[in-house]
């Protein structure tokens, strides 16, 4: 339930659906998300910039000269958009991970912290369909959730300086995957060959937000040789 | 007779910018585009182009580039030190915010801004760079934009759309706003700061540290202290946010900020303050004052008469 609107500076507004990080609450995130850019393409609603789904709010961005905050707000309020059919995003992807000792940088910490061994952490990972919550920080970077309680971890305490692109973590009960080489703290189970992310191709994130995730286990041969038009 | 610049030295941080590119921030991209928009538009009106034309930006050090060609209007916007060097050596001091002819075999040598950070190079017709989804803004963090997504490099060249003919030199009389308010409207989670801090924002002064580029401006001053949680639930960023590590040390979120964060957030830059902000260089002291959204309503439209 959206509980709440209010202005973020002169051109923004977050709308708040509570402090619940859960997928129901995403997925109403998500259909506020889908009927503001369906009206955005439809031209019911001019002068916004930006939508930016997260967990628990959606942030939406205006041009001040087009549409006053006032506007947008009662456009949302006047429409009972939780009740518009709206195609929901159902898209299935399947991403190829290589759990090799090689990527799985945090692998140990994690058998340590779980009590699990290597083998009951990837069988529990492998068998999760994860729910994209959002995509972001960086282009195409997807959030899912929610992991097998029994892996749920912090934060690394020093953040790594770098992490390749490709990479998996997990903290708490999310999973990620690094779209671009960065700075990161999660704890790192595998590595993707699969680019998520490429801003020449007409769909450029592979993933949105409310789509599903399954992960399929591959060698590092396979890795090695892996060619991302396959899946495309 | 194709027509170009080459880059004999690029500068600190010279990229292509237009108004940036929107609709695409629930994928991870941020709208980027130039810093300070009143300049650039500046500089595309001074040659005849329509104001969002893409245009070349430069921070602090600008670029010193050749042109091989025809003769061509061009002009740079902001407060800017330049050289234009004549085929046979002789230099000439440039005007900034006057377009000038430049011809075949000269030199433009973009040498510094002055007490200000940004200052944007437009030629009449606009250049000859590919749009990405939309817009020719540049992201260089995820080698987003024209020019492979990156800063210009020594030996780069850039293209130009050579128009049929040569347009009137125009001069256009601007000046940055001089103080050092900003103003700023209350963030998302101010009541995460204790009251005292909340008046230590409004109040005290902060410093611009050299920890600032296009992504954000750290601040060094009063530390703001935390009296609820030191991160949020990861949400959607907007442009001019300053948000509040668990360092107490604000940080205003710019033009190519990270899309989510999780960062409580004290206050927003207002629009028609952000192209004064982005211009202060590392070292200025500035204050913030509190107003609301009429205020801030207001102030924009008085902002867009500007342009």
């Amino acid at each position: 339930m959206l509980k709440k609107i209010t202005n973020i500076g002169d051109c923004g507004i977050t709308c708040d659906f509570g402090d619940e990080v859960n997928k129901s609450t995403n997925k109403e995130v998500i259909k506020l998300f889908n009927f503001i850019q369906q009206s955005v393409n439809t031209r019911k609603l001019k002068g916004i910039l930006n939508y930016t789904p997260s967990y628990n709010k959606l942030i939406i961005n205006f041009e001040l000269g087009q549409i006053k905050s006032q506007e947008i707000i009662e456009f949302i309020k006047s429409s009972d958009y939780s009740k518009i059919n709206l195609p929901e995003n159902k898209k299935i992807v399947e991403i190829p991970i290589c759990y090799d000792e090689e990527f799985a940088l945090d692998i140990k910490r994690l058998e340590t912290k779980t009590k699990l061994n290597f083998k009951e952490i990837v069988s529990k990972h492998l068998e999760t369909n994860f729910f994209v919550y959002m995509i972001g920080f960086v282009p195409g970077q997807p959030f899912l959730g929610d992991l097998n309680k029994s892996l749920y971890h912090d934060r690394l305490d020093t953040p790594r300086i770098k992490i390749n692109k490709g990479c998996v973590g997990i903290v708490e009960k999310f999973c990620t995957i690094y779209t671009f080489e960065s700075p990161g703290g999660w704890n790192i189970i595998g590595r993707t060959p699969f680019e998520l992310f490429n801003i020449n191709k007409k769909d450029t994130s592979i993933l949105s937000p409310g789509d599903t995730v399954k992960f399929k286990s591959i060698s590092k041969k396979e890795f090695g040789s892996f060619k991302n038009e396959q899946l495309l | 007779m194709n027509n170009y610049f080459k880059v004999l030295r690029p500068g600190i941080n010279s990229t292509f910018q237009d108004l940036g590119r929107f609709g695409l921030q629930h994928l991870g991209i941020v709208a980027s585009g130039c810093m300070d928009q009143l300049t650039f538009c500046i500089s595309n009106k001074l040659v005849g182009n329509k104001i969002s034309e893409g245009a070349l930006e430069f921070a602090y050090q600008g670029p010193l580039i050749e042109l091989m060609g025809e003769t061509v209007l061009v002009a740079i916007s902001g407060k800017v030190n330049f050289n234009i060097i004549k085929k046979n050596g002789e230099i000439i001091k440039g005007k900034p915010n006057e377009s000038f002819l430049i011809s075949n075999g000269e030199k433009i040598d973009i040498l510094s801004t002055i007490n200000s950070v940004y200052g944007y190079f437009s030629i009449f017709g606009g250049f000859k760079i590919e749009e990405v989804k939309g817009s020719v803004s540049t992201l260089v963090k995820a080698k987003i934009g024209p020019n492979n997504g990156d800063k210009l490099k020594v030996g780069d060249k850039f293209f130009f759309n050579k128009p049929h003919q040569v347009d009137k030199t125009n001069k256009i009389q601007f000046d940055f706003d001089k103080d050092n308010i900003i103003r700023v409207m209350k963030g998302l989670q101010i009541h995460y700061f204790s009251k005292k801090s909340q008046e230590d924002f409004f109040s005290k002064e902060y410093k611009v540290t050299k920890l600032t580029d296009r992504m954000g401006m750290r601040l060094e001053g009063q530390k703001i202290e935390n009296t609820v949680n030191k991160n949020i639930k990861s949400e959607g960023i907007t442009k001019g946010s300053i948000q509040v590590p668990g360092d107490g040390k604000p940080i205003i979120l710019l033009s190519d900020h990270p899309t989510i964060g999780g960062y409580p957030k004290i206050a927003n830059v207002i629009t028609a303050d952000y192209d004064k902000l982005v211009q202060k260089t590392p070292g200025t002291i500035i204050k913030f004052k509190l107003v609301d959204l009429p205020v801030a309503e207001k102030a924009f439209r008085e902002y867009v008469r500007k342009f």
